[in-house]
C-alpha cells in the first residue's frame, strides 16, 4: 500500500461509544489521531460527510466466504471466517493462508477448526493456529456431540484466552431437518426438529463454560427458551455472549411458504413468537451481536428441492440496513446498533477495531441511513444472489468505506 | 361408443359451475392447498363420466388425441404409475413414462435440466412424482405445460385425495344416502408424519366439510397439526368411536431415519385395524387404503377383503377417472375449447348473473 496523506472526514455525525456527536475525524497513515473538532491541514485528503454518518467499519462474525464486494458494498472492514472450507481450517497453514487472503482492503480473522475435520472427535492444533492468526475457534456448522470433547475444548480455550464460537442445535433433535417443527413444517411435509434443539444446545454449553471458566460465543440464538438461558447465564456472570443474523429477526417460517430454497438456513427459520423474542433480546441487551452469517450459494447449490438445497444466505449487503429498521423501530439507538455490528465482534475477537477511538485502525463506513434501496438478487455485489429478502425495499447504504485510512469503497 | 347407460353430463355442462376457465383457473395441480371447495367438486363432477366409461367395455374417448403426456416418476410408484398412464391412454394421449433413480437427480441441477429437457420434447402435460417436498412445484416453475403433482415427498398427492373423495362419494350414493361429505366424521390412522396423503385428504375433506381425525403415536403424528383443522388422537380406538369412514395408512418405513415404533407387531396392537376395532365405529362403516398394504400391519386381512365395507379396490378404479378427469380438465387450454382461450369469464359474474 502506498503511503497516502493524512484523511480528514468533516461534517459527518459521528458514531462515538459515547454517542452520537457533530465533528470531524483525522486519521494519519491507518490510525485515527483525532477526533471532534479537528480541522483539516494543507495536504489532508478531505472527505465531506455531511448528512451522513461516520462509523467504524462493520466486524463480521461469521461469514462462509470470502466476498470482497459484498462487504465493501456493505460497510464491513473485518470479516471473522468460518472453519466451514473445504478443506476445513483445522491446521496452522490453511489458518495462515485465510488470515493474509483478504489484505490490505479487508481484513480476514480466521476462525480455527475445534476439532479436526470439524467431526467433534479430536481437538485441532488450536494454539499453533492461534499463533497463524486464528482470532476464535469454532465448532463450525453444527455442534459438538460429545460434551466430554466440547469440555476438553472449552477448558482448552480458557487457557488460551480464545473465545468459542458453538453452533446451538441438538445434533440428534436436528437430525437431517430442514424446518422447525411447527405449523408450517406440517403442512409443507418438510422434516423438522423441535425449536428446544437450539435451547438444549445452549444449556449444555453454557453448563460446561461454567465448569472450565471459558468464553463463550453462541453465533446464533433464535429462539425465545434459548435466549431466556443465555439471559440467565449472563447475570450470574458466566462470560457467554450471543449472536444473530437479521434472518431470524426479520423472518419467521411463514417465509418458506412456495418452498424458497433461499429461505432455507442454518438453524432454520422459527416461529413469530420466536422471531418477536429475538427482537427483544437485542433491545434488552442479551443479544450482543449481529453478523451476517454470509454464505453466497449458486444454483447448483440452491435450486433444488428445499430439503435437498444447502443451507445459507448471501448477507453482507443487507446487514446494514436491516439492523437499521431495528433503530428506525426504537428497539435500539445507532450507537447500540454499532456496538452490535462493530465493537462486540471485534473485541470477542480480541482485534483493536469497531469503535472510532483515537489510535485505532482507521476502519471507517461513511453510511447515508436514509437511502432507499431495493434488494435485487440478480444484481448483487456477492458472489451469489441467494438473500431471503430479495424485491425488499431497504433503507441505508454505505456510500464511502475506508480500510486503514485507504478508500476502498 | 356402446353406452347401456348414459352417462351423467359433465360438470362444465350442468350449469352448476361457471363455463370455461373460470371454473378451474389454475395451470396446474400441485395439491389440495390453494383449491377452493367448488374447485375440488368441479373435479369430482367431471370424472364421474369417466367413472362411467371406464365400466363399459369399449373405454376409448380420443379427445386427448395427438397430445404427448410424460409421467416423470422420480421415485418408485407402481400403482400410481399404471393408472395415469391408463387414464392418458384412454383418452387418447400419446403417454410416455420416464424413471429416474433419485440418487441422480440430487447431483448439481439435474432435476431442473430434467424438466427443461421434458419442457424442450413439448410435453402437453408432465405427470410428476419425487421424493422431496416442494419439488414438483420447483418443476412446474420451469416448464410451460401443465403439470400434475403425483406425489412429492411428504408434502401432497392430490389425486389421490380426490381419487378418495369420490370414493366416499359413490360408496354414500349407492347406500342412498346424500353424496355430501359435510358431516362426516373421517379417522386416518397410521404414519402422518411422512404421509403426503394424509395431508392432501385432510386438506380436500375439511374442505369438503367433513370432520377429520388423525391417529399416530406421538412419533409419527407432526406438530401443530391441528391447525389444519383436525383433532389429533394418540388412542386408536377412541378415534374410532362412532367413525364414517376409516383410511388406514402405511408405516414409510423408507422415509423413517431412526426407530419410530418398536416393531410393526407392536404397531399392529396398538394401530392395526382389527375387526374388534372396526365395531367400535359406526354402523356401515367405510374402510379405505391407498395402498400398497402391509396386511397384518395396519389393516388386518380380513378387514380388507370386507366386501360391502372396503373400499379399496374401489379406490383404485375411482383413480383412474380422477386422472382422466385431471388430464382432461388441465388440457383444455392447449386444446383451444371454448372458454378455456380467450378473454378471462370472472367466476363471480357468472355467479351474479345466474344468481348461483
Amino acid at each position: 500500500m502506498k503511503a497516502e496523506a493524512p484523511l480528514t472526514i468533516i461534517g459527518g455525525t459521528l458514531v462515538l461509544p459515547q454517542g452520537l456527536r457533530r465533528g470531524a475525524i483525522r486519521c494519519v497513515g491507518d490510525r485515527i489521531t483525532a477526533i471532534g473538532d479537528v480541522a483539516p491541514k494543507d495536504t489532508d485528503r478531505v472527505v465531506d460527510a455531511t448528512g451522513l454518518i461516520v462509523a467504524p467499519g462493520l466486524v463480521d462474525l461469521g461469514v462462509f466466504a470470502i466476498d470482497k464486494p459484498a462487504f465493501h458494498f456493505g460497510g464491513i472492514t473485518r470479516a471473522a471466517l468460518m472453519p466451514d472450507q473445504s478443506p476445513p481450517l483445522d491446521r496452522p497453514s490453511a489458518v495462515r493462508y485465510a488470515a493474509q487472503s483478504g489484505k490490505p482492503d479487508l481484513w480476514v480473522h480466521p476462525l480455527v477448526a475445534a476439532t479436526r475435520g470439524l467431526d467433534g472427535r479430536e481437538l485441532a492444533e488450536i494454539a499453533l493456529a492461534r499463533d497463524a492468526g486464528a482470532r476464535a475457534i469454532s465448532t463450525g456448522r453444527q455442534w459438538i456431540a460429545d460434551s466430554g470433547v466440547m469440555l476438553r475444548l472449552l477448558r482448552y480455550a480458557a487457557m488460551l484466552n480464545m473465545v468459542v464460537v458453538t453452533h446451538a442445535e441438538d445434533g440428534g433433535l436436528a437430525g437431517n431437518a430442514v424446518a422447525t417443527a411447527g405449523e408450517m413444517a406440517t403442512r409443507m411435509g418438510l422434516p423438522s426438529a423441535p425449536a428446544q434443539a437450539e435451547a438444549l444446545a445452549v444449556a449444555r454449553d453454557i453448563a460446561l463454560a461454567e465448569i472450565a471458566g471459558a468464553r463463550l460465543h453462541i453465533r446464533q440464538v433464535t429462539t425465545l427458551a434459548a435466549l431466556d438461558l443465555v439471559h440467565a447465564a449472563k447475570s450470574r456472570g458466566v462470560a457467554v455472549t450471543a449472536g444473530v443474523t437479521p434472518a431470524h429477526f426479520m423472518l419467521s417460517d411463514l417465509a418458506l411458504g412456495d418452498f424458497r430454497t433461499f429461505c432455507r438456513l442454518s438453524p432454520p427459520l422459527r416461529c413469530e413468537a420466536d422471531r418477536e423474542a429475538v427482537i427483544a433480546a437485542i433491545g434488552d441487551g442479551t443479544i450482543d451481536v449481529i453478523a451476517s452469517g454470509h454464505d453466497p450459494r449458486g444454483p447448483e447449490d440452491k435450486r433444488l428441492p428445499f430439503a435437498d438445497a444447502e443451507p445459507g444466505m448471501a448477507g453482507a449487503e443487507t446487514l446494514l440496513p436491516l439492523t437499521l429498521t431495528l433503530v428506525r423501530d426504537g428497539v435500539i439507538d445507532l450507537p447500540r446498533a454499532f456496538m452490535l455490528l462493530a465493537a462486540n465482534p471485534a473485541r470477542l475477537l480480541g482485534v483493536n477495531a469497531g469503535l472510532l477511538v483515537e489510535g485505532a485502525e482507521a476502519d471507517i463506513a461513511l453510511i447515508d441511513p436514509e437511502r432507499p434501496w431495493i434488494v435485487n438478487s440478480d444484481k448483487m455485489a456477492a458472489a451469489a444472489g441467494n438473500t431471503p429478502f430479495d424485491r425488499q425495499p431497504v433503507q441505508g447504504r454505505v456510500t464511502g468505506l475506508f480500510k486503514g485510512g485507504v478508500k476502498v469503497g | 361408443m356402446t353406452t347401456s347407460a348414459s352417462p351423467p353430463p359433465p360438470a362444465s355442462q350442468s350449469g352448476r359451475y361457471p363455463p370455461g376457465a373460470a371454473a378451474f383457473p389454475h395451470q396446474g395441480l400441485l395439491g389440495i392447498a390453494g383449491l377452493a371447495p367448488h374447485e375440488i367438486l368441479f373435479l369430482l363432477d367431471e370424472a364421474e363420466q369417466w367413472v362411467e366409461l371406464n365400466r363399459q367395455p369399449q373405454k376409448r374417448d380420443d379427445r386427448l388425441a395427438g397430445l404427448t403426456i410424460i409421467n416423470a416418476f422420480f421415485e418408485n410408484s407402481t400403482r400410481t404409475l399404471l393408472s395415469f398412464e391408463i387414464a392418458g391412454k384412454r383418452l387418447g394421449a400419446d403417454v410416455v413414462n420416464m424413471h429416474a433413480a433419485t440418487s441422480s437427480v440430487k447431483k448439481g441441477e439435474t432435476l431442473i435440466d430434467t424438466a427443461m429437457t421434458l419442457n424442450a420434447m413439448r410435453a402437453d402435460a408432465i405427470v410428476i412424482r419425487h421424493a422431496s417436498s416442494g419439488a414438483v412445484r420447483l418443476i412446474a416453475g420451469k416448464v410451460d405445460c401443465p403439470v400434475l403433482n403425483a406425489g412429492d415427498g411428504q408434502h401432497e398427492h392430490p389425486t389421490q385425495a380426490l381419487l378418495d373423495a369420490l370414493t366416499i362419494r359413490h360408496a354414500l350414493r349407492e347406500r342412498g344416502d346424500s353424496d355430501s361429505l359435510v358431516g362426516l366424521t373421517v379417522t386416518i390412522c397410521g404414519d402422518i408424519l411422512h404421509s403426503r396423503v394424509a395431508r392432501s385428504n385432510i386438506l380436500s375433506l375439511t374442505a369438503l366439510g367433513a370432520n377429520v381425525r388423525v391417529c399416530a403415536p406421538p412419533a409419527l403424528m407432526p406438530e401443530g397439526i391441528e391447525a389444519m383443522r383436525v383433532t389429533p388422537f394418540h388412542d386408536f380406538n377412541a378415534a374410532l368411536d362412532g367413525a364414517d369412514v376409516v383410511m388406514m395408512l402405511r408405516l414409510q418405513q423408507e422415509r423413517m431415519d431412526g426407530q419410530f415404533i418398536p416393531s410393526p407387531r407392536e404397531f399392529r396392537h396398538l394401530y392395526g385395524l382389527t375387526l374388534d376395532r372396526l365395531a367400535r365405529a359406526k354402523p356401515g362403516v367405510l374402510v379405505m387404503h391407498p395402498g400398497p398394504m402391509n396386511r397384518g400391519v395396519e389393516i388386518d386381512s380380513n378387514v380388507a377383503d370386507l366386501v360391502g365395507t372396503s373400499l379399496i379396490t374401489r379406490q383404485v378404479e375411482m383413480g383412474v377417472a380422477i386422472r382422466m378427469a385431471c388430464l382432461d380438465v388441465l388440457t383444455r387450454r392447449a386444446r383451444k375449447l371454448p372458454g378455456w382461450v380467450g378473454p378471462e369469464i370472472s367466476g363471480e359474474a357468472w355467479a351474479r348473473e345466474t344468481g348461483a
